[in-house]
């Protein structure tokens, strides 16, 4: 039971930290524990949920991908532009996601075969990617598709929007995936040490390259359900996801330098964060806040993080 | 006489200034304890990382099983039956030891499953028969001490099983204790007719257990013989009179 504990001690003090919020805002406002409030906390945070499990994945293999927004941004212009170009809504959620294969692949290799740092890296694709978009949309939105794609967006089964269903989906699939099945344990022990994996016989790039493009697919699904919902890709979409997926990821107990990850933890963060914007509108406070705190959990979790590494002395990376 | 297990001819290697093998030749014969000897720096653990395919040499021959090869991956040695100890042990400090013992060799249930359970039952097992303790096999690699993390790797060696076993300082961070249990362990294995090949600086370890050693200098095998046509004094005076003979320029 204390091993339990132990082990589960960040996702316990998410959870407690969540019911605490939860109890303010209750307190706070009316109209924060009532089921249309609770479901459009979960609608609008289902496709950063689903960006963030993409993000964990490729955080616990030890590096970071800061083009994961711009990817969003890109993958729904390609669809749109392929909407219009008179593609069924499958096949151009087929286009998408294998925009967002190729784009991660990229990534991956780079990082991989190049050796340059992966901030800079990704830094620059996210510049490139996020110019493409603009190009291929002129900086104009693409807008008006047909109402089968949009049902990816805001269509329903029972009281449950789609997007909630595809995230609890891909959270029930990334679970068994990262712990209990062998390309998630080669990607925890990709970040917790690349050389052991490779003189364990595994071809380190060739996972590599597999988490990127597992984040391309979750970039892509993202994307799918952010332009169906608005009806509209824009050039512009997905601006600074990456930095709430990364929030999520480390907060949730994903160690920043990769070797560990947790799935529960992701989702707490991610409802976390969803809970504190929902409350702050609720209150009214100005969206420019929302921003401010993102930036400083992330902070905050680094520094718990850094703190927890000095205090029990470990040796990762 | 019988034919060499492994065989290595004018191996050589370059990091960027640093000639760490200038043409090196090694020999094991099978079932035999090799050692390879020599100052810090002469090259034993690159010439070893490129049999075990770690790294890629960038002349000469490798002959395993009269099999020949101008390199090797870390997979095909595996499949020539070559398990490695290395000096960083090559561990994932996030994993537990089940974790590092299987990582790379994983039992799996339902075909893609990992069976978490008979990994660390096993893992028990294995402890158990090597006398290694370890209280906490589920705490992980990180939180063991440097004796601990010495013993798992080589635990994951016996796992792995093959018939060459490379072992590279392996009791470097070791008691007296779990030193000697070790070295029975080599013992045992060269009884199980396995060909161990060790890198020690520890002379008298290596006059106790080595069939044959080989001095490393400079990147260059400079002697090979029977361990008891000599002795811990002599092969020392050996390496430091070799150490002292060397020139500017090779020093550098």
């Amino acid at each position: 039971m204390k091993k339990w504990f132990s082990r589960y001690s960040q996702q316990i003090f998410l959870f407690a930290v969540m019911m605490l919020i939860c109890i303010v805002l209750t307190v706070q406002s009316k109209y924060f524990l009532t089921w249309k409030n609770i479901r459009n906390i979960l609608e609008a945070n289902s496709y950063r949920l689903i960006l963030a499990i993409g993000m964990t994945f490729v955080i616990a293999s030890g590096v970071m991908d800061l083009s994961a927004g711009a990817m969003v941004s890109m993958c729904g212009v390609i669809m749109a532009v392929g909407l219009h170009a008179g593609l069924p809504a499958g096949a151009a959620v087929v286009l998408g996601i294998g925009t967002g294969m190729a784009m991660g692949a990229i990534n991956g290799v780079l990082i991989h075969y190049t050796g340059i740092n992966f901030f800079i890296l990704t830094l620059a694709a996210s510049g490139m990617l996020r110019g493409i978009s603009l190009m291929i949309t002129d900086g104009k939105p693409i807008t008006r598709f047909g109402q089968d794609f949009i049902f990816l967006g805001i269509g329903r089964i029972g009281e449950m929007q789609l997007s909630v269903i595809f995230a609890a989906l891909l959270v029930m699939l990334s679970i068994p995936l990262m712990f209990h099945m062998k390309w998630g344990n080669y990607v925890q022990a990709l970040g917790g040490n690349k050389d052991a994996l490779e003189k364990s016989g595994i071809h380190v790039g060739g996972l590599r390259i597999s988490v990127h493009m597992f984040l391309g697919v979750m970039a892509a699904v993202t994307a799918v359900i952010i332009t169906a919902r608005l009806n509209s890709a824009e050039p512009n979409a997905g601006m600074n996801m990456e930095l709430d997926a990364i929030t999520a990821a480390v907060m949730g107990g994903t160690a920043i330098s990769g070797g560990r990850a947790s799935i529960g933890g992701t989702v707490l963060a991610v409802l976390i964060l969803g809970v504190i914007r929902n409350g702050l509108t609720l209150m009214s406070v100005s969206s420019d806040y929302q921003q401010w705190i993102t930036g400083f959990l992330l902070l905050l979790s680094v520094l718990i993080s850094e703190i927890r590494v000095r205090k029990t002395g470990t040796l990762m990376k | 006489m019988t034919a060499p297990i492994v065989e290595m001819k004018q191996v050589k290697k370059r990091f960027g200034y640093i000639e760490a093998l200038r043409g090196a030749d090694f020999t094991a014969y099978p079932g035999e304890v090799t050692a390879i000897v020599g100052d810090n720096g002469s090259g034993k653990s690159t010439l070893i990382k490129i049999l075990s395919g770690g790294l890629k040499p960038d002349g000469g021959e490798i002959r395993i099983k009269d099999k020949a090869f101008s390199s090797l991956t870390v997979r095909q040695a595996m499949e020539q039956g070559i398990t490695t100890v290395y000096q960083d042990l090559a561990l994932d400090n996030c994993k537990d030891c089940a974790g590092n013992i299987f990582l790379g060799r994983e039992i799996m249930k339902h075909r893609f499953f990992l069976d978490h359970k008979l990994m660390r039952q096993k893992t028990r097992e294995l402890l158990n028969r090597l006398q290694i303790f370890i209280p906490d096999i589920t705490q992980p690699v990180e939180k063991m001490s440097g004796g601990q993390r010495q013993a798992l790797s080589i635990a994951r060696a016996v796992y792995a099983g093959g018939d060459i076993m490379i072992f590279d300082e392996p009791t470097s961070a070791m008691g007296l204790k779990e030193t000697s249990r070790i070295m029975r362990l080599f013992l045992e294995l060269k009884k199980e007719g396995k060909t161990i090949i060790l890198i020690s600086h520890n002379l008298f370890q290596v006059f106790d257990i080595a069939d044959r050693i080989s001095v490393i200098h400079n990147g260059l095998l400079v002697d090979s013989f029977l361990t008891k046509d000599s002795s811990p004094q002599k092969l020392h005076e050996m390496i430091v009179e070799k150490e002292e003979g060397m020139t500017d320029e090779e020093m550098v």
